[in-house]
């Protein structure tokens, strides 16, 4: 491979979403098939077992398997991770399941993901769990939606089949607070429009859903705008050489930090200078979001951990009141008045549930007032009081910063994912 | 205005993001160290993070006492390049204390006993992070692997009840006793250590580079005559070019016919390539789900 145009490739991470039976592994095992990211020993591997299981052609989804009891069982149990390129991109795919926590996996895979890829059975159209799918892209604010038609083979390839669906979708997601759809009428069973245009769909203008990844325009996904960073660690060498250094360690997550600029450190709102951006030994003129970089200030300030470096005319809410929407993630539903710690960006402190005001009915979209309780599954829009300042944006503005979990003190599992208002 | 980065730069950014998570929220964190190009790369990564300090916890060797020479040269020379302090878990001192019993038989290897040794070393030292360069392509069991994997007091890992992982909200809360794995390389894949290691030009051992060696052939690759292993009756070794492309214990490792001389050659082989790097380990091949087994039990 050219070394040049292996380093100007561009990343996607997707997530892919589908309901029991509707042929997603089936899909990334031809995605991955097709565009030859399958080794010839993970190929006889799979071949092997599907003879094993009597079938007579190569079963695709076995593939994606990978613990024993999803081996044994034909079912995925928890989010996986593929990893597949073409000569434009690096693809990582959140490959969530359908049935089990469905909407935790969903929520987890969703949360770094530049697009979602909803699957739909043609010949069932659009079900409860696409409707579920399609809210939770949009409630994770998944910049753009691909809406795979799938098992057209089994509909005849009926381009009325097709748009009939994407009339029903449409006329669903106008409700949501998506801008990017986009539409194909595949099958991954016999590779139609996948990475192979479908010699059986000659209707479609379209492109293939590989040419779709491939084309997909990600270069706005992360906010340019608005200057954020959090500090991660503080970095003193002690050294001779490095005597005085006092880098503040960080990865961006809004905004262009340049050197000279004028920023203000948050919650204490002093004020300093950028003098150096550092990207390793290397000083740099500029450094945006995702990089991680240290800084250097002119001042000596008291700064750390948990502190976020914004521009002073542009700076994020500080605020001990949140208004978010949470996902609930844990058997247990919260315990009354139980206090959880709170982590966003690199900051940590406690905080308390202190109102549910609804909870969503992620089918219908309707919201349920009259029962509160945060079952597992369950998306509330909640008000959460924290017992320091938070220094947030909106989700819809920022992911890095609108963006928080909750941990139980007692066990330290994390109990739910928040998106700030 | 265009404000993007190539790929491997976002992927570096995340590595480096996940150490400086594992030095903000752990105690007494460590790099296991192989030796291999994975770790080589987390090592690198890790200097490139806490510039202009030096790396801030050690690397830990768990030696099966059946080295490449090369790969223990390796070591000693970037531990003291770097300054960090090097720790190491002996096998055979866990064979010598009667903790395990050492494998006999045609297959024998010490690479499932190196748990033991494993967990013992992190016991001893309070280690309460271990960072680790295994990659979610490489095996379908590392596919389910969180980037902050939480173990138990026993050091088990449970791939069914798995903390959710959000964003880049990394939980690392813990009861004292129990300790994490973390693995800040998960996304890449062998392709991207290979640019990588070009792009940075990172010194790795000569051993991934192709040269002559007493080998023979077992399980469809060429093991490296050496003193840990018997030949069979109908085994004869030859001198062949090979290079290796991955690095375990000299007993598993198995390598291949290869001309590649240089990084540049590599990174062309491994595009070319149809088999996965695991290929060649006699550690996986041991069943379909031999390295979700081990792993459970407290593997690497």
């Amino acid at each position: 491979m050219d070394k040049i145009a292996y380093e100007e490739m561009e990343l996607l991470r997707f997530t892919t979403a589908g309901s029991v039976d509707d042929g997603k592994s089936t899909l990334i095992g031809r995605l991955l098939y097709d565009s030859k990211s399958i080794f010839e020993d993970q190929l006889e591997a799979v071949e092997a077992s599907s003879t094993k299981k009597g079938l007579d052609h190569v079963d695709l989804s076995l593939f994606t398997d990978g613990l024993k009891d999803e081996r044994e069982q034909g079912i995925t149990i928890d989010v996986a991770y593929r990893y597949f390129a073409t000569p434009k991109r690096k693809f990582i795919i959140a490959d969530t399941p359908g049935h089990i926590q469905y909407t935790r996996n969903m929520v987890t895979g969703a949360s770094t993901a530049n697009l979602a890829l909803v699957l739909i059975d043609a010949r069932n159209g659009m079900i409860e769990q696409t409707r579920r799918h399609a809210f939770i892209a949009s409630l994770l604010q998944i910049p753009h939606l691909v809406i795979c038609v799938n098992k057209m083979d089994l509909v005849d390839y009926d381009e009325n089949v097709f748009n009939s669906i994407v009339k029903e979708f449409k006329a669903f997601s106008a409700k949501l607070n998506v801008s990017d759809i986009q539409f194909i009428p595949i099958s991954a069973l016999k590779g139609d429009n996948v990475v192979n245009k479908s010699e059986h769909m000659k209707w479609f203008n379209g492109g293939t859903l590989l040419h779709t990844l491939e084309t997909t325009h990600i270069g706005s996904d992360e906010n340019h705008i608005d200057c954020r960073f959090p500090i991660q660690t503080v970095i003193r060498p002690h050294s001779d050489q490095y005597h005085d250094f006092r880098g503040y360690a960080g990865r961006i997550a809004g905004g262009v930090f340049k050197p000279g600029d004028e920023v203000v450190l948050l919650p204490s709102g002093l004020t300093s200078k950028i003098s150096a951006i550092h990207d390793f030994d290397k000083k740099v003129k500029e450094a945006f979001a995702p990089m991680s970089v240290t800084i250097e200030l002119e001042d000596d300030v008291d700064a750390g951990r948990g502190d976020m470096i914004c521009r002073v005319n542009n700076q994020a809410r500080v605020t001990q009141d949140l208004d978010v929407m949470l996902s609930w993630m844990h058997n247990n539903p919260p315990r009354p008045r139980a206090k959880y710690i709170l982590r966003h960006t690199t900051n940590e402190s406690k905080a308390m549930i202190t109102n549910v005001q609804y909870k969503v009915d992620v089918n219908s979209l309707h919201r349920i007032e009259d029962d509160k309780t945060l079952q597992m599954n369950d998306i509330a829009r909640v008000q959460i009081r924290s017992t320091k300042p938070i220094m947030a944006d909106a989700y819809n503005k920022n992911r890095h910063t609108g963006s928080l979990i909750l941990v139980d003190e007692g066990t330290n599992e994390t109990v739910a994912a928040g998106m700030i208002i | 205005m265009s404000y993007h980065l190539n790929h491997l730069k976002e992927l570096e950014s995340e590595s480096i993001f996940v150490l400086r998570e594992v030095v903000a929220q752990f105690q007494n964190p460590a790099i296991l160290f192989s030796g291999g190009k994975d770790s080589i790369v987390i090592t690198h990564l890790a200097k490139k993070a806490f510039w202009p300090a030096k790396i801030p916890f050690p690397l830990v060797h768990i030696d099966t006492g059946h080295n490449f020479p090369e790969t223990i040269a390796f070591r000693d020379e970037l531990v003291k390049e770097l300054g960090v302090r090097l720790i190491v878990g002996s096998v055979q001192q866990t064979i010598n204390e009667g903790r395990v019993v050492e494998e006999t038989g045609k297959n024998a290897s010490r690479n499932a006993l190196q748990t033991t040794t494993l967990l013992d070393t992190i016991e001893e030292h309070q280690f309460d992070a271990c960072m680790g360069g295994a990659r979610r392509d490489e095996e379908k069991a590392r596919a389910k692997e969180r980037f902050f994997s939480h173990r138990d007091d026993f050091g088990q890992w449970d791939p069914k009840n798995q903390r959710p992982e959000l964003w880049n909200l990394f939980n690392g809360k813990k009861r004292p006793g129990e300790h994490f794995r973390v693995f800040p390389i998960s996304n890449w894949t062998e392709m991207d250590i290979w640019m990588y290691i070009l792009h940075e030009n990172i010194a790795i051992p000569s051993l991934y580079f192709a040269h002559q060696r007493d080998v023979i052939r077992r399980s469809n690759t060429w093991l490296p005559v050496s003193d840990y292993i018997t030949l069979r009756d109908n085994e004869i070794a030859e001198n062949r070019k090979i290079r290796f492309r991955t690095l375990g214990d000299i007993t598993i490792t198995g390598g291949i016919d290869s001309d590649a001389d240089t990084l540049e050659k590599i990174v062309e082989e491994v595009a070319a390539s149809r088999q996965t790097e695991r290929g060649n380990r006699e550690d996986d091949k041991r069943s379909e789900t031999a390295m979700e087994d081990r792993k459970k039990e407290g593997y690497f």
